[in-house]
């Protein structure tokens, strides 16, 4: 079905429902890469018009890719609540702007309302938003998730504190650990990135974070950020995981081209779940996505990457995840060029995300051929804060020395604490206080060279 | 005014920026400053123009034939939006190079500006220089070394063909990251075909003077390009066992039999 806009004398022809999604979509590399963005801002503008007058139960009546063609697709349709949605059915995409905007749209009714949405829908209603509307609109949404800790309360955010090291040296990596929760980061997760793909190498840093974490008696979790299927190999072999991670995407295809299928992704959240080993709850997955993956892997049927990657979240919401982040800038700048690319995606994934039910995080980040730089960051990073984020990544001085990409550091998330008075998980701002690492008041005392943390590195440096 | 963090001597264990110091919630000055000029080291790593002139007087020093080239993407704005671009030759240089292949060869070398210009100037006359004496030792017909701007790893694929290549191996700049402005990667592909996937191919990667030493590349590479010739397979199927045979740091003099 195609879609015409009039705007005076012209005529804004549009071929279906995936060209009009794409060409209303705010400007980005990879969509140009792709052929399918607008040809003019006129174009991206008319486009928008004609998405805001597009009736929101549409969505359920033309896939955008092929209900046999795709395992996501099935996912979204079959699992779509009738009764969740009846509040808005009878309403355009531009009326469910404007009703996210009022005060009719109380967090309750959101929370009520995300089964009843499809990621397309959170897609298509973005578009036609302003970054201030994706703020407002995502604060009012709450995503709360247990393992060890309580994640995602109001007036809170977390931090993965992310150890990474060129080798996956124990005592390299002891020494970030020891970093990040002395600067009061890692209620969200430690969660490494293993350089090496090797399984002992990898229980190796299972045992270290399980060590650390069971000697101070701290209420988190820890995760080695590996492919699903290593990480059930490991829990087969009695190796102590506490999340398991994979990187996810929003079609059969991307997925396919990460080596997961749904299949895959549930027999990892089985093995989790059974290995109970949260202590207040069982949210045990760890998602991460990306806009640009799907087209990156050639599997994006011709749907613009902001709309791919609200499916990804469709795909994490069936698998009740502790954790999901938005990788934003680190696909590089064939698919998000600069830095207000960059600012509006993280925004724009974060608020699809929460409107949809899920625990969303960002990792705040660029690389370095990408036209962005701190500054950036700091603009996305307190956007972010103020829209509710659920956490974001802490790495020393934003520099990862693995990955070889800047992301967030310890010292941004004690900048947005300050800010905008954000507390930490209330088990784990309880844990720092015990511990001599904060006052009373959440921020950060003068460290003792005492501490018994740094005689735990000090035996992995022995 | 700088809280200074007590555990500073644990930071020799790794390369990441801990105990850096606060003052009140933020970095202190000297941390802030000291990034920016990481970050302006690898920004310049990407942007800084490629000199093809000097890469390729320094080739020909050693005793190679050279040969130039550019991808289809005319300026790195464009190469940095349009990664297909740099995937496959402009029209002059796929003309030049086929009028310029000779007889059909064991190896295409192809130099790559890549992500990092400033990579390929550290390193690639001196990496060329170590893996030079390999060549020698195998007796591997070596095709006219190709200078490319604006490439990416897939660009040699069409070189490759053009150059009637049974191998081809790609020294590029990598994407420089804030402690590793100038590493150099390589990457070898055996019967080099347009539509080749990265996982037919193998990599050999860091390779810079805080990295894996040239003579350690070199060795590695002619480990590979051996043994790919000899199963007739790079990529996946090929697993890099050199490291094997590399005693600490220092290859050995000589590929085993």
């Amino acid at each position: 079905m195609s879609f015409t806009h009039r705007i005076g004398p012209k005529s804004y022809v549009f071929s279906d429902l995936k060209d009009l999604m794409a060409k209303a979509t705010p400007p980005r590399s990879g969509d140009m890469l792709a052929g399918l963005s607008a040809t003019s801002a006129q174009e991206n503008v008319a486009a928008r018009m004609c998405l805001a007058d597009l009736p929101l139960k549409h969505f359920l009546s033309e896939a955008l890719i092929p209900y046999e063609a795709d395992e996501v697709t099935r996912l979204i349709l079959d699992t779509h609540d009738g009764t969740a949605f009846a509040p808005v059915s009878a309403m355009t995409v531009g009326d469910f702007r404007d009703f996210l905007l009022s005060d009719a749209a109380t967090p309750a009714a959101l929370a009520a309302l995300a089964p009843g949405l499809m990621p397309e829908m959170a897609a298509a209603v973005s578009k036609i938003m302003r970054n201030q509307d994706l703020v407002l609109a995502a604060r009012k949404c709450r995503v709360v998730t247990r393992f060890r800790n309580t994640i995602g309360l109001p007036g809170t955010m977390a931090v993965r504190l992310q150890p990474n090291h060129p080798t996956d040296d124990p005592a390299g990596v002891s020494a970030t650990i020891l970093d990040g929760l002395l600067y009061g980061s890692g209620d969200a997760v430690i969660g490494i990135n293993p350089a090496s793909d090797s399984l002992p190498v990898i229980e190796r840093l299972l045992n270290l974070m399980d060590a650390v974490i069971s000697r101070f008696e701290i209420p988190t979790q820890h995760c080695v950020l590996t492919h699903i299927t290593t990480s059930i190999d490991l829990m087969n072999r009695g190796a102590p995981v506490d999340l398991v991670f994979q990187s996810i995407a929003g079609t059969e295809g991307a997925n396919h081209s990460f080596g997961v299928s749904l299949s895959v992704l549930k027999e990892g959240y089985e093995a989790a779940k059974a290995l109970k080993r949260g202590t207040i709850g069982q949210n045990a997955m760890y998602f991460e996505t990306g806009q640009g993956s799907a087209l990156s892997a050639g599997a994006h049927h011709g749907v613009d990457q902001q709309t791919c990657e609200a499916r990804a979240y469709a795909v994490a919401r069936a698998f009740e995840p502790l954790l999901v982040n938005t990788v934003v800038g680190f696909i590089g700048p064939e698919y998000l060029y600069d830095g207000k690319q960059i600012i509006r995606a993280g925004l724009e994934d974060h608020f699809c995300g929460k409107l949809l039910g899920v625990p969303l995080g960002c990792d705040v980040c660029y690389t370095n051929h990408a036209e962005a730089d701190q500054d950036d960051m700091d603009t996305l990073l307190t956007m972010l804060a103020a829209a509710g984020v659920t956490y974001v990544m802490g790495i020393p001085g934003a520099d990862d020395v693995m990955l070889n990409y800047q992301s967030t550091s310890f010292h941004d998330a004690l900048y947005v604490r300050e800010v905008f008075g954000l507390r930490r998980a209330p088990e784990f701002e309880a844990w720092l206080a015990r511990m001599g690492i904060t006052g009373a008041d959440g921020r950060l005392l003068t460290p003792s060279a005492n501490h018994p943390l740094l005689g735990f590195v000090a035996e992995r440096a022995a | 005014m700088i809280a200074r963090d007590p555990w500073l001597a644990f930071a020799r264990h790794t390369p990441a920026r801990i105990a850096l110091g606060r003052t009140g919630a933020s970095l202190p000055t000297a941390e802030v400053l000291r990034f920016a000029l990481a970050h302006a080291q690898a920004r310049d790593a990407v942007h800084m123009p490629f000199d093809a002139d000097a890469v390729a007087r320094g080739i020909a020093d050693l005793g190679f034939s050279v040969l130039r080239a550019a991808s289809a993407a005319p300026a790195r704005d464009v190469y940095l939006r349009r990664p297909d671009l740099g995937r496959r030759l402009g029209d002059a240089s796929r003309v030049a190079l086929a009028g310029g292949s000779g007889a059909p060869a064991d190896l295409a070398i192809v130099v790559a500006d890549g992500l990092s210009s400033a990579a390929v100037h550290a390193q690639a006359v001196p990496f060329l220089a170590a893996f030079k004496p390999w060549i020698a030792a195998q007796g591997w017909r070596c095709a006219p070394v190709v200078v490319a701007e604006q490439a990416r790893v897939a660009l040699g694929d069409e070189v490759g063909v053009l150059l009637k290549a049974r191998a081809v191996a790609v020294l590029i700049g990598e994407r420089p990251g804030l402690s590793s402005p100038d590493s150099l990667g390589l990457y070898l592909t055996l019967a080099p075909a347009q539509g080749r996937s990265d996982a037919e191919r193998n990599c050999i990667s860091n390779v810079r003077g805080a990295g894996l030493s040239h003579a350690a590349a070199a060795f590695k590479l002619a480990w590979l390009l051996k043994e790919a010739f000899r199963r007739g397979v790079t990529g996946i199927a090929l697993k890099d066992e050199s490291d094997l045979l590399l005693e600490g740091a220092t290859p050995p003099g000589r590929l085993p039999a």
